[in-house]
């Protein structure tokens, strides 16, 4: 090894200490730990291997099925939205006015709020008795007020309103990026030739917005799966387990009923899940920001 | 694009949507008790100060938000120190795993919590730090350094290198041409990825909720989302505690936006 190589070793080596030993030693130990049954109520049972057991057993474990339906309603819902709006604000954001400072600061307080804060604010207006929802849907008619976060249907509707308010200016601003590297020249050119504001969308702006829309929409999907304060907080996985994603029920069964073995799996599957995502994303963005970085 | 009779609109339409929700929430806070559960609901609050003061003097506020401002801090200043090195190194060198560091780092930051949450827990908990400020930083410098690495790899990247090969000819050793050359040069980015750490951290829910079950060392996310409600949710007090939990955050959004936009969009569009 040259001493170059030596000293970049040293550099890097306290960055590689942490993630060692709080990320990447976690996912192997999550992953032994699938295959035994520990339970921290019972620990006269000891850590025994168990094969497979804990994978049939979730695959045949009704809550857990449609935990995972849940999740993936609630990715395939979310994720599409925020980009849709991200758009919509991005294309507003990306034109010249007086006050757009302002307003992009303005579109970005939704992204700073901790997402605990915003639980709560959404739990306070979809209040049963004196929600702002309530009162926009009925006025003063309190004998019709619907008690969303109690109604199965409902909550997952409200949570997923949640999200979207908090996370589309995320989206809004990689779009944004997106957009400010399409040149002016293309659209002038286009004005020139008669095209009209939708055909130099539909011909100039998407196609060559195509990667940051999949970027946004990426980022929301392995975002979205991980979906858990919200519904701590406005629902704690009811009414009836109709909001118990994926990460909560994990969390439930691993640390409120103290089933490693069988938590681990969950975070197994999670894992998985979300892995093929992450990799379609590295494939299609990962690439170009690697040959940028190589020059 | 051409702006229709309806660009004002739109205009208005981005803001409410943006602003409204927490504006509400922000009113709520300064109501009186009675202004809270009123139907029709009440925009103008009373500008009672009494919920600030329950939530401070008998909800703890004042603990939570020195918790949250320690460990932020704390993870914020190592992280950032750490990921420099890092970043220096994955920029400096022509190393042949630079490309593999930095995929790994991107790979990990995608993990859902869940998948690493139990043995990270059980690592704690054989070195008793669970409860501890030690334990919770420890966690998050994990969890902060791929943001923290990215972006400053992307501002150090854009850094002349002549300038640094200079000191280094002149007799600086690495050490001393990162500290006294690249460093200063590259203080908008640091300062950058600060603010993005800090909010990340200041913002942290579920690892805050696995190690900190001590009321006394918790911050304030675990506190706003755990807020104790014996009969009637305590609506009054939750949003004036929301309110000075996201003032600090709301600031620095305001004042660094471009800052913010910048270091959000650096690893994603730009490269």
């Amino acid at each position: 090894m040259s001493r170059g190589y030596r000293v970049a070793a040293y550099y890097l080596l306290p960055s590689f200490v942490f993630v060692l030993l709080f990320s990447l030693y976690p996912i192997f130990e999550s992953f032994r730990l699938s295959f035994y049954r520990l339970i921290l109520t019972l620990p006269w049972l000891g850590q025994k291997f168990v094969g497979w057991e804990n994978y049939y057993d979730l695959a045949t474990d009704p809550v857990a099925m449609k935990s995972l339906l849940t999740t993936l309603l609630f990715v395939a819902v979310t994720a599409p939205l925020e980009v849709v709006l991200g758009l919509l604000m991005a294309l507003v954001l990306n034109e010249s006015f007086r006050g757009r400072a302002a307003l992009r600061a303005v579109m970005l307080i939704p992204w700073a709020i901790p997402t605990v804060v915003s639980a709560q604010m959404w739990r306070f207006i979809f209040n049963d008795r004196y929600g702002l929802v309530n009162f926009f849907l009925f006025g003063g008619q309190t004998h019709l007020y619907l008690a969303p976060l109690a109604d199965p249907y409902l909550a997952v509707v409200a949570i997923m309103l949640a999200d979207i308010w908090k996370t589309s200016s995320f989206a809004a601003l990689i779009i944004l990026a997106g957009l400010q590297t399409i040149p002016d020249e293309l659209y002038e050119a286009a004005s020139v030739d008669g095209a009209t504001s939708w055909r130099q969308f539909r011909h100039i702006t998407l196609p060559l917005l195509k990667p940051a829309l999949l970027l946004a929409l990426l980022f929301r999907t392995i975002d979205a799966l991980r979906v858990f304060d919200l519904v701590v907080v406005m629902t704690q996985g009811g009414p009836a387990d109709a909001t118990n994603v994926f990460q909560f029920y994990g969390y439930k069964k691993t640390f409120a009923e103290g089933m490693i073995g069988y938590g681990s799996t969950i975070a197994v599957v999670v894992f998985f899940v979300s892995l093929l995502f992450s990799l379609l994303y590295i494939r299609l963005i990962g690439a170009r920001i690697l040959q940028r970085s190589e020059r | 694009m051409r702006r229709g009779v309806l660009w004002p609109l739109w205009l208005v339409l981005i803001g409410g949507f943006s602003l409204v929700p927490f504006l509400w929430f922000v009113l709520t806070s300064w109501k009186s008790a009675a202004q809270v559960t009123a139907i029709p609901p009440e925009i103008v609050p009373d500008f009672h100060w009494g919920f600030y003061l329950s939530a401070l003097r008998d909800h703890g506020l004042l603990k939570y938000i020195r918790n949250s401002a320690i460990v932020a801090s704390l993870t914020t200043l190592i992280s950032i120190a750490i990921g420099a090195f890092a970043a220096y190194a994955l920029t400096r060198f022509q190393l042949p795993w630079t490309r593999t560091y930095l995929m790994l780092l991107l790979a990990v930051s995608m993990f859902p919590q869940i998948a690493i949450a139990g043995p990270v827990w059980r690592i704690l908990s054989a070195l008793g730090w669970l409860n501890t400020y030690q334990g919770i930083v420890a966690a998050y410098i994990a969890l902060s350094l791929p943001l923290a690495v990215w972006i400053l790899a992307t501002f150090f990247k854009e850094l002349p290198y002549e300038v640094e090969e200079a000191a280094l000819i002149d007799g600086c050793t690495r050490v001393q041409a990162l500290w006294k050359v690249v460093l200063p040069l590259a203080a908008p980015g640091l300062f950058t990825a600060s603010i993005l750490v800090f909010i990340h951290v200041w913002n942290e829910f579920f690892f805050a909720l696995l190690i900190l079950t001590n009321p006394a060392l918790q911050t304030l996310p675990v506190g706003i989302a755990l807020f104790p409600g014996e009969y009637t949710m305590p609506w009054g007090e939750i949003a004036a505690a929301s309110t000075i939990a996201t003032l600090p955050l709301i600031l620095l959004t305001l004042i660094f936006q471009r800052r913010i936009v910048r270091g959000l969009s650096a690893g994603a569009i730009k490269g």
